[in-house]
């Protein structure tokens, strides 16, 4: 292994670090204001890379249809429970986004033929396709069991899971696809050649991390979200809605996951499987950080990125369990060095 | 409810009383194994409503990929469908897992994937697809011809891989032809760079890939993306056209060995498969469009051609829906001669359950994005 060599997986492993450091990030976020283990969060990334992909091959990603029927769905309970409170004046708002938003989108993938727009635009009309889905399924699967014990949370999360993997085959196919890169330009670092796509990817994970700093530290609704994470009964007591952190922290980790999808689409092959082991490399760096801090997990994403490059050089047979075997020695540190106290059950 | 129950056992008995001939065919339509599953299935879409002369009914089960999920799918169609005949499953874990239960009930499989190990040897067990050592003699000949010494081996890290890694090795070695490195590779994984990077390290003559369907394009692409300039070697399971939709301008002069369906309107008209492997086309497209026949979906279409001549032979012996019948058909299987299918010639035997030779084998160049046999 010479220097060569050695600077190419570093570029590799940091490359994909960044992606697991945005997922990492989201499940975090989720966890920390739902006490969900998002085990979804890896669909959201096919769904946003294979979204795009149908785009570019003219056809109507299936996706839309996911997002209009759910919307129906959303619809109809929140329309139902309005009514019985005789909140009249929610109807407008409920109408408008689960029913108006889809139909919007709906003509305008009829009317405006994507294939033919620049990348930039597909991508915006990817990301609004699949986003609004996070916080729908928000709706459906977790509002109602909010307040359950994070046990039942997480066999939900399952649940969800399996019904989008399985929805991504229908819609999708098994056979995956790639996107072009958004650059073709290159930067020639010594003797190593960095594609403009790693560049993408990697100012793209630094300026989303450094807004989402901004998000939490700056704004009312990331104050919001932070004071739900903290204690979610004074949040409440304060007057802050936890079915609206909720649904903002879903609609964040849903536009990470598919932004981050539609990152790596053009490195690699995309399946509408393939979200599942990326966002659990993700669900790796997250238990670095406790699930509970920002920086530590991006750090263990970048480590879990590094250490996948260079033990697919030394022992390829073995990477995946190289990686995933990670989490022991780091679970031991943690449950050696912190004294947490059970708050439930 | 009672009425409808009497209602249900009726119609159970007069089924049973026409005396169908039940297949019971067990894919993996989802789950890992999907991209290969769906085409495998779609073939019972296509044949006629006859087996061997007779009515037949196909019981269609999906199995996920999961070998669990087989032996639940091949118990059922056993123990309630009462089948005389199983068709599948179409990966190999699953494929071995139902061997367990045709064993066991006696009843005669035919497997449209391959069955390596001796496992696969049992006697009512049965298999369509051409075994690893005649698809990769073909690769080796290939590169004894073009002077390669040295070969490295990039292949999914499981059965796939290993089973591609055993069908060539051992041949390549007695050519003299040396292995310098053997890495392998996740289905799922998002990078092959230090695989690359190892391989391109050693600087082989070759390179051979041991990836299915559009994963097996990672590593080619990456191949090409590091600068490798030699001849890269394939197998037949990136054979669809999803690969070359991935693979793109990367794959292009990639060495494929494959069965002759694949190339059949190239063929010339001397080759007996050809004019069966055209009839499939035509079926198959004419229901599914243009373009979209395929390797998989043919590997099906022969099972269903060794069925049907079993079947006719052993419905002068016995009736469906007996233990006689059942063996009936697996001995009428064992003396099938010089039977032509769309990937081979079939002659199986008392120990020979898969019973294809070098006809079932060409050499295809990908050209222009498309499969070019080399003559």
């Amino acid at each position: 292994m010479d220097l060569q060599i050695t600077l190419l997986l570093g570029q590799d492993g940091i490359t994909n670090g960044a992606i697991y450091a945005l997922l990492s990030l989201a499940l975090v976020l989720v966890f920390t204001v739902t006490r969900v283990i998002f085990i979804p969060q890896g669909e959201f990334v096919a769904y946003g890379a294979l979204t795009l992909a149908s785009f570019q091959a003219g056809k109507t990603p299936g996706t839309l249809w996911l997002l209009a029927g759910a919307g129906i769905l959303v619809a109809l309970i929140d329309l139902k429970i309005a009514l019985a409170a005789g909140a009249r004046q929610r109807i407008a708002r409920i109408l408008l986004w689960n029913l108006g938003y889809p139909a919007a989108i709906t003509v305008l993938i009829f009317l405006g033929k994507p294939e033919g727009w620049p990348l930039a635009a597909q991508v915006l009309l990817s990301l609004a396709l699949v986003v609004p889905l996070g916080p729908m399924v928000y709706r459906l699967a977790f509002q109602p069991a909010a307040e359950a014990s994070v046990l039942v949370l997480l066999i939900i999360s399952v649940a969800v899971h399996l019904a989008l993997v399985g929805l991504g085959l229908l819609f999708f196919g098994a056979e995956g696809s790639r996107t072009p890169s958004f650059s073709d330009a290159a930067l020639q670092l010594g003797s190593i050649t960095v594609s403009g796509q790693t560049l993408w990817v990697l100012g793209s994970s630094l300026l989303l991390i450094a807004a989402l700093y901004q998000f939490f530290g700056r704004t009312i609704y990331g104050k919001a979200l932070r004071a739900t994470a903290i204690n979610r009964t004074g949040a409440r007591l304060m007057g802050i809605s936890t079915v609206m952190a909720g649904k903002l922290s879903f609609l964040l980790a849903a536009a990470i996951g598919a932004f981050s999808g539609i990152l790596i689409a053009p490195i690699t092959t995309i399946y509408y499987d393939t979200g599942f082991l990326i966002g659990l490399k993700g669900f790796v760096a997250a238990i670095i950080g406790g699930l509970a801090s920002y920086p530590v997990a991006a750090a263990g994403a970048l480590l879990v990125g590094l250490l996948e490059a260079y033990s697919s050089f030394w022992a390829s047979a073995f990477k995946e369990v190289i990686v995933f075997t990670l989490i022991i020695p780091v679970l031991l540190w943690r449950s050696l060095t912190t004294h947490h106290v059970e708050e439930e059950e | 409810m009672k009425r409808l129950l009497v209602v249900t056992l009726i119609a159970g008995y007069s089924t049973l009383a026409l005396a169908d001939v039940k297949v019971g065919v067990i894919v993996g339509a989802t789950g890992p194994g999907a991209s290969l599953g769906i085409p495998y299935k779609n073939t019972f879409g296509i044949l006629p409503k006859t087996l061997g002369g007779e009515k037949v009914e196909y019981i269609v089960l999906d199995d996920g990929t999961d070998p669990t999920n087989a032996v639940t799918n091949a118990k059922k169609l056993v123990l309630e469908d009462k089948v005389d005949l199983i068709i599948g499953s179409t990966s190999v874990p699953t494929a071995l897992a139902v061997v367990d239960v045709a064993n066991e009930t006696k009843t005669p499989q035919i497997s449209i994937s391959p069955l390596p190990g001796s496992n696969g040897k049992s006697p009512w067990a049965f298999s369509v697809p051409q075994s690893m050592a005649i698809m990769m003699k073909a690769n080796l000949d290939h590169m004894k011809l073009n002077g390669v010494k040295t070969v490295a081996f990039i292949g999914f890290a499981d059965a796939l891989g290993d089973q591609i890694f055993n069908g060539f090795a051992p041949q390549a070695e007695a050519a003299g032809i040396k292995i310098v490195v053997a890495e392998r590779y996740a289905r799922t994984d998002t990078s092959v760079v230090g695989q690359v990077l190892k391989v391109l390290a050693a600087k082989p003559d070759a390179v051979l890939l041991g990836g299915s369907g559009t994963p097996g394009a990672l590593p080619h692409i990456t191949l090409i993306e590091r600068g490798y300039k030699g001849p890269i070697y394939q197998n037949h399971a990136v054979v669809n056209k999803d690969f070359l939709r991935v693979g793109g301008k990367s794959v292009e002069g990639a060495i494929v060995p494959t069965g002759p369906v694949i190339v059949a309107d190239q063929l010339p008209d001397s080759n007996p498969t050809k004019k069966v492997s055209l009839q499939y086309i035509k079926a198959y497209e004419g229901m599914f469009g243009p373009g979209s026949s395929n390797a998989f979906s043919a590997y099906s279409y022969d099972a269903y051609l060794l069925a049907d001549r079993a079947v006719a032979i052993a419905l002068k012996k016995s009736k469906p829906g007996t233990p006689e019948f059942r063996e009936a058909i697996r001995d009428a299987l064992e003396s099938t001669k010089e039977l032509v299918g769309t990937h081979g010639v079939y002659s199986m035997t008392r120990t020979d359950h898969t019973g294809v030779d070098s006809r079932a084998v060409v050499l295809v160049r990908i050209e222009n994005a498309g499969w070019k046999l080399i003559k």
